[in-house]
């Protein structure tokens, strides 16, 4: 990232003398902001690392006992968790890949002339602006085994999606596949049009076929903006919660989001989550770390 | 594209247009059936086969916005003569609006977990996007130690799960009294979004060229008259285009307003999954909600399609 340097002021200058300084404008505009930001982000997770030690419950008034690394290692030896854990990779597999298929698959569909292509993709990303729990809530209807529309137009009779053990995570992530494969159909159609056409064209004079042209001249020239679609999805659907929260109440479909919302909100088991929370926190950072990286070589490009 | 087009090159466009018009009525089926079930009477939502073709209704929406109870028996003929078309409505559904001792329409939640859901999206996106500005340019156009660090920073809060963020932030609105308040919520958002919004308009400012400052300082200029009357009118398509984005965030937002709110700042989409509890749900009536509460989004996201990408990518790919 280049910081676009501005010329300094003459310090003697009229302007300058009635101004603030460049340095007081920059603190005035910038410092407020990251208080902000640490009083409402940071101090809490201070808060609640304290906490993390502890065996405090909000439901009661019983003061907080310190009781060292108890949480985390109780935390870490329970197979329970380590289950929830699974389940969160299971459904961030099936969902990513899901969505790259589909949204690759449309994208690559869509890179050509085709009349209403502007409001075609407008339509097709509608999906993913709306709100999860809500329209997740819908989703319901269309999943219902009795009068769901799916059931009905597949010809699945009474099938169940949500209330079967073994379905209700893949059902989840179907609607997450519906949802997000815009996301990357987007980034993938915004990859597309930036692969020269001469390369094409050369290709076609080589009389190369078409899977030569897609998986030499395509993919590697698509994979970069494709890597971003993945790593972003991939941590949109680690920190998934509204959407399996509100379609399943299934044990097989509980994700680190809504096992870490029970723990702290219907069991009352605050300080344990607090830990919880902690691990799950350091996961995330260490992805956001490899993704900021990422993003900030593709924009240097 | 290859210079000169085969016929098996012409057919697998054809097949190609084909199936991008199959797979965007796939897509928008769902969204299809939310509109179309709002205006359905209740006997036709849930039918086999579905219904299609029907005469719409607008006793949905009627429903949405008011308090009912089953009707024991049918109105008299007098009393539904007398009754306003929107009641008459509710009559034929089998059911009768609720009144106060005043003969008041007694409201359902709705009406307001959509006004807190307004106040609490609009407020906030306005100091996200205000703050976010003043920052961004910061980060534009000076030199800042350990940018990138920080830069980090502002991005990493919003990379963390809701949840993870929740416990500790109700254990301080417990303590200060912020819980169920539409300033917790608020701020909250505001946090949220601020992130979004440095890092969406930092791309924005730094397309403006410093050379338009440049020549207002030398023409006397302050570089505060200069940022408001040279850079905020370049940047005005830019804090449009991150204001709609950090409003559509804060609208849907669902895991904080289940935990931090409960009734009074209750915001619509934690209240509208409330409403399918036991028994049998109506669905027109959620549908109705469902419709009036994604219908500023569908509409946003029309006024914003040349900047999703950007924005989604948290500017990371610009068209």
């Amino acid at each position: 990232m280049a910081t676009t340097m501005i010329t300094t002021l003459d310090r003697s200058s009229r302007a300058a003398a009635r101004g603030l300084s460049d340095i007081s404008i920059r603190n005035l505009f910038i410092i407020p902001t990251v208080l902000f930001l640490i009083v409402f982000n940071i101090f809490p997770l201070i808060y609640s690392l304290g906490y993390s030690f502890t065996d405090f419950r909000a439901s009661t008034n019983a003061p907080a006992n310190f009781v060292g690394l108890q949480n985390y290692r109780d935390l870490l030896n329970d197979p329970y968790v380590w289950s929830n854990f699974a389940i969160t990779a299971k459904y961030v597999i099936v969902s990513v890949v899901g969505q790259l298929l589909v949204g690759f698959g449309v994208a690559m569909l869509l890179n050509r002339d085709i009349p209403l292509k502007g409001l075609i993709t407008t339509l097709l990303l509608l999906p993913m602006m709306l709100s999860m729990a809500v329209v997740g809530l819908f989703w319901k209807l269309l999943y219902d085994p009795s009068w769901g529309v799916i059931n009905y137009a597949l010809g699945l009779g009474n099938f169940e999606w949500l209330a079967d053990p073994k379905m209700a995570l893949y059902a989840v992530a179907l609607t997450d596949i519906w949802m997000w494969s815009p996301f990357v159909m987007l980034l993938s159609l915004a990859g597309l049009s930036a692969v020269p056409k001469h390369l094409y064209e050369a290709a076609a004079i080589d009389r190369a076929g078409p899977f030569y042209t897609f998986f030499r001249i395509t993919l590697p020239l698509v994979a970069p903006i494709l890597m971003i679609a993945v790593i972003f999805r991939t941590m949109e659907a680690f920190k998934t919660f509204d959407l399996a929260y509100i379609l399943t109440s299934q044990p097989t479909a509980e994700l680190i989001s809504i096992r870490l919302y029970k723990m702290a909100f219907q069991e009352w088991q605050t300080g344990r989550s607090c830990a919880m929370a902690y691990i799950v926190l350091i996961m995330v950072l260490a992805i956001t770390n490899i993704y900021v990286k990422y993003l900030n070589k593709v924009k240097e490009r | 594209m290859a210079a000169v087009r085969t016929s098996s090159e012409i057919t697998f466009n054809r097949v190609a247009i084909v199936a991008v018009l199959l797979v965007t009525i796939i897509f928008l089926a769902p969204i299809y059936w939310i509109a179309s079930t709002a205006f359905k009477p209740r006997n036709l939502a849930t039918t086999i086969p579905p219904t299609v073709v029907f005469q719409p209704e607008i006793s949905p929406f009627v429903k949405l916005f008011t308090k009912r109870s089953q009707l024991r028996s049918p109105p008299s003929p007098e009393e539904y003569a007398a009754a306003p078309w929107w009641e008459r409505v509710v009559f034929d559904g089998g059911e009768k609006i609720v009144r106060d001792g005043k003969g008041q329409v007694q409201w359902s939640g709705y009406p307001s977990r959509f006004l807190n859901s307004l106040i609490i999206a609009i407020t906030s996106t306005v100091l996200a996007v205000g703050m976010g500005t003043f920052t961004a340019y910061g980060f534009s156009r000076f030199k800042v130690k350990g940018e990138a660090d920080l830069l980090f920073f502002i991005l990493s809060t919003r990379m963390l799960p809701p949840v993870v963020v929740a416990i500790p932030m109700f254990l301080m609105y417990r303590a200060v009294g912020l819980n169920d308040t539409h300033i917790g919520l608020i701020i909250l958002y505001t946090a949220f979004n601020l992130s979004f919004s440095v890092w969406l308009m930092k791309g924005f400012m730094d397309e403006i060229p410093k050379e338009y400052e440049e020549a207002a300082l030398v023409d006397g200029y302050t570089r505060m008259e200069a940022f408001f009357k040279i850079v905020l009118p370049e940047a005005a398509t830019g804090i449009a285009a991150t204001a709609v984005f950090c409003f559509i965030t804060a609208w849907n937002e669902y895991a904080f307003a289940l935990i931090m709110t409960n009734r009074r700042a209750q915001t619509a989409p934690p209240f509208i999954p409330s409403q399918v509890g036991s028994g049998l749900p109506d669905w027109t009536v959620i549908a109705a909600g469902t419709f009036l509460f994604l219908l500023p989004v569908a509409i946003f996201t029309f006024l914003l399609r040349n900047h999703l990408l950007r924005g989604m990518s948290f500017g990371a790919i610009r068209k």
